[in-house]
């Protein structure tokens, strides 16, 4: 029987959400045994362009948090007093990406955070959150956009060695607005991510894509969850993975729902691993449950492998030496994804740690 | 002057029932500005060959040498045979996701010139050679080979040919699945880099149309592994009228 500390639930890691994940390297964000710190730590580094704003608010001024079943973020639901508030006013055509950032150099402290983002009706804006530095920090990030609402949203884990990062990427998109994610994951000790999507009418749809880089010792897990209860939405995964070093692991569940009202349905999920050397471990698990038969597609694919021997030779054959050749395939294989994020230096920055990473695991 | 040279070459690849010969004793010299048909049926280990001298790691030299101007071509890596100045022009260029074409042919130039070709002189070049071989600028910015049409393929093959000049080019089947135009262009593509660069070309080809743009010198007759006739452009002209039959029946 599972034991009950004050109102959570205790995790063994054999539930289903846990049992690949090391708890024990989870630095107390699961149990109650961390200190909590209470600083906040999100910043918005430049002037906000109009009609937007951010402040912290109070809980009680805001509506309350949608769900989870995931007990950090229960956790984060009962600590967190002050809420990062990013407000997009409804019709507001924000042309440059509102940067967040988070900057952690204070040690190791385990601290829980909350953001919520409220795109307006009709308004269309980028968001890119860059999170670096030392932390333990468990998250929860709720995104809602109003009808014909349109939000691209950037999450950068480039966390220092050492990390521990847990949290929700929650999103609920109205009707016929849009939401697109870019979930990069290239640092820190333990990142455990829940990309989650709840449609709240038709016309809605997400396109979720991701990138990570495990090395050696990381753990780096990402868990979309894609809810399709209501009719004619659409939802479109691809996260791509590499791995180098003695175990990096990664995980990525995708789990898409269509419930048996949610006819029209429009769906695919794609995940590829790239194991770059012997002991890492990448588990892959797409998942599809149907309730309804009335949906315009429903697919998943998902293939882990080595290096394509056909592509090393095609491009040594054109002088081009081994290493140099590995790091234009494996630039390749993110650069799909990493060049949607439509911001040259952020782009430049990726690939070179990319790189970086890339030589130090001798891959 | 260069001199590629292969003597008594064979080849096996491995199956999963053990290995399979495929070349057994190839003896065939090319030397600058020389143009050497190989023309066979299908399966008679003519790709084979290309391949076993580019070095692809699928085949098994079991005897036999290659060298280029002595030195020994079967001790290189791949990209150290690139380097030493041979080419292979492949029939199924293979994709790379993610790496456009510009990307790739200055990496590529890099890596052949030993220092990274100026960029102004090096924009001019590319973009010559891809208008004479009627590609269109916004080429450069596609990835490697993703959703080409199989003329496009064969005209990027020949682009890097003139780009990159090497001293002996292997074209495997380089006309297979061209159009009457695009054979014009790339064979013209052929013919250029041939002139400019005393290049030694080893043509290997199914079909004879391709040397009515392509002049040989030498016309090889290859089936079951080894060349079994030689001789000139005459040579082609017998295969046009009564093809392998007499080769395959041996």
């Amino acid at each position: 029987m599972p034991t009950l500390t004050s109102n959570y639930l205790a995790l063994t890691g054999r539930e289903e959400a846990w049992r690949f994940t090391p708890l024990n390297r989870l630095g107390g964000l699961h149990d109650g045994s961390a200190r909590i710190s209470t600083e906040q730590s999100l910043n918005s580094s430049d002037e906000l362009p109009q009609g937007v704003s951010f402040a912290m608010v109070s809980q009680d001024a805001l509506s309350p948090a949608t769900q989870s079943d995931d007990v950090i973020v229960q956790r984060i639901h009962g600590n967190v007093t002050q809420i990062a508030l990013l407000k997009i006013a409804a019709n507001s055509q924000v042309a440059q990406p509102i940067l967040l950032n988070r900057i952690h150099n204070q040690g190791f402290e385990a601290q829980y955070s909350q953001l919520r983002i409220e795109v307006g009706e009709n308004a269309h804006a980028t968001v890119i959150i860059e999170n670096s530095g030392a932390v333990i920090l468990g998250e929860d990030i709720e995104v809602f956009i109003a009808p014909g609402g349109n939000l691209k949203f950037v999450t950068l884990q480039e966390w220092s060695d050492g990390s521990v990062y847990a949290a929700r990427h929650h999103a609920n998109i109205g009707k016929d607005a849009t939401f697109d994610s870019i979930t990069v994951t290239v640092g820190g000790s333990l990142v455990r991510i829940l990309p989650t999507i709840e449609f709240l009418a038709p016309g809605a749809s997400a396109a979720l894509s991701g990138v990570y880089f495990a090395t050696a010792g990381q753990h780096f897990e990402h868990r979309i969850h894609v809810n399709h209860g209501v009719p004619k939405a659409k939802s479109r995964v691809n996260y791509k993975g590499a791995l180098a070093g003695k175990e990096a692991h990664t995980v990525w569940i995708g789990d898409v729902f269509i419930r048996a009202a949610a006819e029209g349905t429009d769906t695919y999920e794609l995940n590829r691993n790239l194991l770059l050397s012997d002991g890492a471990r990448a588990d892959s698990v797409p998942n599809l449950e149907i309730e309804t038969g009335e949906i315009v597609g429903a697919g998943h694919a998902s293939t882990t492998g080595r290096f394509d021997d056909e592509q090393l030779f095609y491009l040594m054959s054109r002088g081009i030496p081994m290493d140099e050749a590995r790091r234009l395939v494996v630039r390749g294989f993110f650069a799909e994804v990493i060049s949607q994020i439509s911001n040259e230096q952020i782009e430049e920055r990726l690939m070179a740690r990319i790189d970086d990473e890339l030589t130090k695991a001798g891959a | 002057m260069s001199t590629l040279e292969i003597r008594g070459l064979e080849v096996s690849v491995i199956t999963e029932k053990g290995p399979i010969e495929i070349l057994r004793g190839v003896d065939l010299t090319i030397k600058s500005g020389e143009t050497h048909a190989i023309m066979g049926p299908n399966g008679s280990g003519k790709s084979t060959l290309a391949y076993s001298i580019a070095g692809h790691p699928k085949y098994t030299i079991t005897a036999g040498t290659v060298t280029l101007d002595g030195a020994d071509v079967l001790a290189m890596k791949v990209d150290e045979r690139a380097k030493a100045g041979l080419f292979l022009a492949m029939q199924y260029p293979v994709e790379i996701p993610g790496v456009s074409v510009s990307n790739f042919l200055r990496t590529a130039a890099t890596a052949l010139r030993g220092e990274a070709p100026k960029l102004r002189t090096w924009v001019g070049e590319v973009k010559a050679a891809m208008s004479a071989l009627n590609m269109d600028a916004s080429f450069s910015e596609r990835n490697v080979n993703e959703g080409f049409s199989g003329g496009e393929k064969k005209r990027h093959e020949i682009m890097q040919l003139e780009l990159l000049k090497p001293k002996i080019a292997i074209l495997d089947e380089t006309d297979s699945g061209l159009d009457v135009d695009a054979l014009r262009i790339v064979s013209e593509g052929v013919n250029r880099a041939k002139a400019s660069n005393e290049m030694g070309v080893l043509l290997i080809t199914h079909y004879t149309r391709i040397l009515r743009y392509i002049k040989p010198d030498f016309v090889h007759v290859f089936a079951n592994g080894r060349i079994v006739e030689e001789g000139g452009p005459e040579l082609a002209d017998k295969l046009e009228e009564k093809g392998y039959a007499e080769y395959v029946g041996l």
